[in-house]
């Protein structure tokens, strides 16, 4: 033994777990045999020494049930309010969860751990909300019995005969960081028991004298003794792994309990943790589901799903395996998984049917090898085929299961009625043919109306149609005549054969039909996973994907859903949009919140908040939580059956893939409109830092010119450059005039100022203020009598109209004309500017009215690119268009529309 | 005195457009006070009895149409604002307030001088008081006593309200008339609200008195003001 290093592996995962540990509280529990012994007492002492060691402690809840001893010790101690709740009428106390984690101290005391809560509150069981605080990060003590164990519950009842119906997962006790034992002798507990030491319920005298007998502390207290025990062994593997001492080294044991629907499948899991637990090995319950068992009913696939419930509770991983033949199944999938152990019940067919139909026992005994087998037997009188659930799981409710629809009663019974009907048209046939043909082909006759029920109706009705056609054959055709005796022994070797043939075709056809049915549904299944992923995965955004998401979820669960997501800081809200006919208004957002933030599944039929009206599923994409899935089920039943959950999780890892999808493409989106603006503020920076820099090189040129140089310049070169001073910042006025609108405009503060106007006049203001511009040039303005009045912010639109011809200005050969043309469209007046120059190049029309864009970059003339921009949002934001086009004969038209579409106003002539 | 150098108080707060108006003004033989403030302002225009008054609207201390009704409230010395661009509703608040001309900055200095023409007549005029009962200008002829308006000697037919629209704008030649002002002069005050009115007849006068109505040569727009009479 040289290498004594631990596997790496399990060293890895020690450190995960250490790590998940060091978030998390501390969880002890004060573990005892029975009421009375002191745990309570014992906890309250804990917490006063670590209050002396300057810890924050508190009390969440304690039971003191009027002990003087126990209440002298909660003095000095925080104790946080509990919450009142009104339940039927009574106000009641409930430990306050969240009051509790607003606290937040370091320590908390939280009682009974195996409390059940009332209804209405978030979890349904204590241990639950102590998950909670530990998650928080907060220690926890507390406190409980050993007959609330999940796993010793059938054991307990087998001892003391009581049902305890509080029960605590064994894994809360198994991840408890710290278990100390609160050990009493049952002489002294029954001692305190006489001196009223104990608190026993009024109601509850009798029972808990009959429970308080020493033979049952006895045993409680064995029970509690070993399960500490087992616990101290499992820590001292652990430290032998921790420090790597490797003499006792069990590869990776792994455990399949193989249950069946029957009553042993609860015995078989509960076996099956017992057994896991003591060998410290992974368990896993599979379930294969048969074609013949999909015809159970749904009263005993609920039990099934139960058990599985149970299974999980208890630590175990669940499987639902489908398959036509059980023992291969299970072989296949032990091999899958490297089971090493399997724990089945005690084959149910005896004597001869085990030795004709075989037994899935025998099967696996001869088939799997490396695999130790355990049989588990039946206990005293359950009968062979023992249906029934044990009492208690039957009253584990699962909320929203229905019984089986009456119309599905009823065509089974139209089935039987068919196997009259076909089996009576068969002998009719047979009585037209009886005197031609020989028996052994009126066996044949009805042996078609066998297979015609078999295919159609299933296997009751055709084994129905077997036997009453062999009755009839033999009442009506064979020898002696209407009675069921048979003189001829070949005869009855004929109708023997008849019904075998009969009763086999029926079985056959059963299990093509079941097996067609199972095709059936998996086909509708992969169609249905096919067509919403094709669907999402054309989808672009976020809306389309929730409208596809419900829609398909409608169809296949029957269920009206509603996706919600977070609002940027991070609570869940109501979607803005709600369109969609299958959608679920009303949704719990604090349930929604929940989900959101602990990415589990809560609502109806689940451990958290049950009282909720729909269930509500994390949808994640991985390790976010993207939006949480409310969906209102119609039947708790179709979402809940594994197959169907299994489902229902792929739809939802879909949904969220694709919402992931949709995240990442936004986000690109997002940059690359982010890249866009920054290539549009440099280009407009150095757009206008040219621009303005060009006319100041002319200003500081000139100015020092002439200030330097007073006495050698001639008088017309002082004009000159005086000159050149003034036109050089009234362009760069016009510059900033331009920047300053488009930012104005891009912004949004420009409020219109819409008035009535003659056009004329407008044209007339514009012509005045370029004046001085349009020396040289001709404008022929054409305003066709009748032109209606405009509804517009003139001085904006003037605007236009100055960019317009300026523009038309920069561009043309000076002394050519321009001419501005007005006329009435339907609803609309059009302007037009146009010009006798060279023309707009081809394919630049569209690009002319973006920002910063210049038909001729390299060109002496200058301006930002501006002005037609600061035209098109002007016209924009009037409802108006604005394009350009060239004149076939030469020359740009820059048009643009305003609405005309309101009446103008009445003139009263006074 | 003050007929030889007609005095000008200008109230700006920014020293290189106070150094250039005074630098320009000097030229022209005004004579010139500076304020930096609307308070100081109102005291200059008390003390130095100006014959006109430039006023910056966008002052540090106060309102500039405060500024124009303290003066107003014991003076009616032309009043001159300067403005910054894309502001309408304040020119107009100040011409409403009795301001009589407007500039937009930037202006050119010939344009400012224009203006301070046209005010310093005006106010002469009105301080003579007497209205000629003819009044020409260019073709145009207003005969004011006959009620006769001719184009080139050609009589032109206007309607009651046009010839009184036209008699308002003349009475005030070269100044700007808000359309506030006008409504309230032609239709009286409870017609504040139709300025479309008011650029109806407008145009319908340009019909009939200009050569050319998209390029006018008596009756000027300014944009987004009002209207103003060429003197």
């Amino acid at each position: 033994m040289n290498d004594q290093r631990p596997d790496p592996d399990e060293l890895l995962a020690r450190v995960e777990r250490d790590k998940a540990k060091a978030r998390r509280g501390r969880l002890k529990i004060f573990f005892g045999a029975a009421a009375g012994v002191g745990k309570t007492f014992a906890m309250l002492q804990a917490a006063h020494e670590r209050r002396g060691e300057n810890l924050d402690v508190v009390i969440g809840l304690v039971e003191t049930h009027g002990r003087k001893e126990t209440l002298a010790l909660i003095e000095g101690l925080e104790i946080l309010p509990t919450r009142k709740i009104e339940y039927k009428g009574k106000q009641l106390e409930e430990f306050d969860l969240d009051a509790a984690l607003k606290r937040h101290p370091s320590i908390i005391l939280v009682d009974e751990l195996a409390h059940s809560n009332i209804p209405g509150t978030r979890h349904p069981k204590r241990w639950q909300d102590i998950q909670e605080i530990l998650d928080a990060g907060i220690d926890v003590y507390t406190a409980v019995n050993v007959q609330h164990l999940e796993s010793l519950n059938d054991a307990i009842d087998q001892i003391s005969g009581i049902k305890v119906r509080e029960t605590v997962p064994d894994t809360v006790f198994e991840g408890a960081d710290e278990i100390e034992l609160i050990d009493l002798p049952p002489n002294e507990l029954l001692l305190r028991l006489k001196e009223g030491k104990v608190y026993v319920p009024q109601q509850a005298k009798e029972a808990a004298n009959h429970f308080f007998r020493q033979g049952n502390l006895i045993a409680l207290r064995e029970l509690a003794l070993r399960q500490t025990a087992n616990r101290v062994d499992a820590q001292m593997l652990d430290y032998r792994e921790d420090n790597a001492i490797q003499e006792v080294w069990q590869v990776g044991e792994r455990i399949m309990v193989c249950i069946g629907p029957n009553g042993l499948a609860e015995r078989l899991v509960r076996a099956g943790k017992r057994l896991a637990a003591s060998l410290r090995a992974d368990w896993i319950v599979a379930y294969v589901e048969t074609p013949e068992l999909q015809r159970l009913s749904s009263i005993k696939r609920d039990a099934v799903l139960r058990v599985l419930r149970l299974a999980e509770q208890l630590g175990a991983e669940t499987v639902t395996l489908s398959a036509p033949n059980m023992s291969n199944a299970i072989i296949r999938y032990a091999q899958e998984r490297n089971i090493n152990k399997i724990v089945v019940g005690k084959p149910s067919r005896r004597g001869w049917k085990r030795w004709v139909l075989g037994s899935v026992v025998d099967v696996l005994i001869s088939h799997a090898h490396n695999i130790n087998i355990y049989l588990l037997g039946s206990p005293r009188n359950d009968a062979e085929d023992g249906l029934e659930v044990t009492s208690a799981l039957k009253k584990a409710p699962l909320p929203g299961l229905k019984q089986q629809t009456p119309s599905r009663i009823r065509k089974r019974y139209i089935g039987y009625l068919w196997a009259f009907v076909v089996t009576g048209f068969s002998t009719l046939i047979a009585w037209l043919m009886f005197m031609k043909l020989e028996l052994a082909n009126l066996v044949m006759v009805y042996l078609l109306g066998v297979v015609f029920v078999a295919t159609r109706f299933g296997r009751g009705p055709s084994v129905l149609a077997s036997v009453l056609g062999v009755g009839l054959l033999d009442f009506l055709f064979v020898q002696p005549y209407f009675s069921f005796s048979v003189t001829d022994s070949e005869y009855l070797l004929t109708m023997i054969v008849m019904l075998i043939v009969g009763l086999v075709i029926s079985n056959l056809m059963a299990n093509v039909r079941s097996q067609a049915k199972v095709a059936f549904v998996r086909e509708r299944r992969a169609a249905v996973l096919y067509t919403m992923s094709k669907d999402l995965a054309s989808s672009q955004t976020e809306q389309e994907i929730v409208r596809i998401a419900v829609k398909h979820l409608h169809s296949e669960f029957g269920s009206r859903n509603v996706i919600l997501f977070p609002n940027p800081i991070g609570r869940i809200v109501y979607p803005n949009q709600n369109d969609i006919i299958e959608s679920y208004h009303g949704a719990d957002l604090s349930v929604a919140q929940w989900v959101f933030e602990h990415n589990e599944t809560a609502g109806q039929g689940t451990h958290t908040l049950p009282g909720a009206e729909a269930v509500y599923f994390p949808i994640h994409d991985g390790d976010r939580v993207l939006g949480v899935l409310a969906l209102l089920p119609i039947n708790l039943r179709r979402i809940f059956l594994p197959e169907q959950q299994k489902l229902l999780e792929t739809l939802l890892r879909q949904i969220g893939q694709a919402l992931l999808r949709i995240r990442i493409s936004e986000q690109t989106k997002s940059t690359q409109m982010q890249i866009e603006a920054e290539r549009l503020r440099n280009s407009l920076l150095s757009a206008i830092s040219h621009d303005l820099r060009t006319p100041l090189a002319t200003i500081v040129g000139s100015a020092s010119t002439l200030l330097e140089d007073n006495v050698h310049l001639k008088p017309e070169d002082k004009l000159d450059l005086s000159r050149a001073i003034l036109d050089e910042a009234e362009r760069m006025s016009n510059l900033i005039n331009n920047i300053l609108d488009m930012a104005r405009l891009d912004a949004g503060v420009i409020k219109l100022n819409k008035q009535w106007h003659p056009v004329e006049e407008i044209v007339g203001t514009v012509l005045t203020s370029l004046q001085k511009h349009l020396i040289g040039r001709k404008v022929n303005v054409e305003i066709p009598p009748g032109i209606p009045l405009i509804y517009a912010d003139a001085v904006l639109i003037e605007q236009v109209l100055i960019n317009l011809i300026e523009n038309a200005l920069r561009y043309t050969p000076t002394g050519t004309n321009i001419d501005i043309n007005v006329e009435t469209l339907q609803q609309q007046v059009k302007i037009a500017v146009a010009d006798y120059g060279p023309g707009i190049p081809q394919g630049q029309e569209k690009h002319l009215f973006e920002k910063f864009y210049q038909a001729n970059k390299e060109g002496a003339q200058s301006g930002v690119g501006l002005g037609l921009t600061i035209c098109r949002a002007i016209v924009e934001a009037h409802g108006g268009s604005i394009g350009v086009h060239n004149k076939p004969e030469g020359g740009a038209v820059f048009t643009f529309n305003l609405p005309n579409d309101q009446p103008p106003p009445e003139l009263e002539e006074s | 005195m003050t007929t030889l150098t007609p005095v000008v108080v200008i109230i700006e707060d920014d020293p290189p457009i106070r150094r250039f108006l005074r630098t320009g003004l000097r030229t022209q033989d005004f004579t010139i006070y500076e304020a930096a403030t609307g308070k100081q302002g109102i005291i200059e225009a008390e003390v130095r009895k100006p014959d006109l008054i430039i006023l910056d609207l966008g002052l540090p201390d106060m309102d500039g149409v405060d500024v124009i009704n303290a003066i107003r409230a014991w003076s009616t010395v032309p009043i001159i604002i300067l403005s910054a661009r894309s502001n309408e509703q304040n020119k107009i608040d100040a011409l409403d307030a009795g301001a009589d001309d407007y500039l937009t900055k930037p202006f050119g200095f010939g344009e400012l001088l224009a203006r301070i023409r046209v005010a310093l007549r005006h106010s002469t005029q009105t301080g003579a008081a007497t209205n000629p009962e003819v009044f020409t200008n260019g073709d145009l002829t207003i005969d004011l006593h006959n009620r006769v308006v001719t184009i080139a000697g050609e009589d032109v037919h206007l309607t009651p309200i046009q010839y009184r629209l036209l008699t308002v704008l003349i009475k005030h030649p070269g100044k700007v008339l808000t359309h506030q002002q006008i409504l309230k002069e032609v239709w009286g005050p409870s017609y504040q609200e139709n300025a479309h009115y008011l650029r109806i007849y407008m145009s319908q006068l340009r019909q009939k008195l200009e050569a050319n109505p998209t390029q006018p040569k008596y009756l000027l727009t300014e944009s987004g003001v009002g209207y103003r009479f060429k003197a």
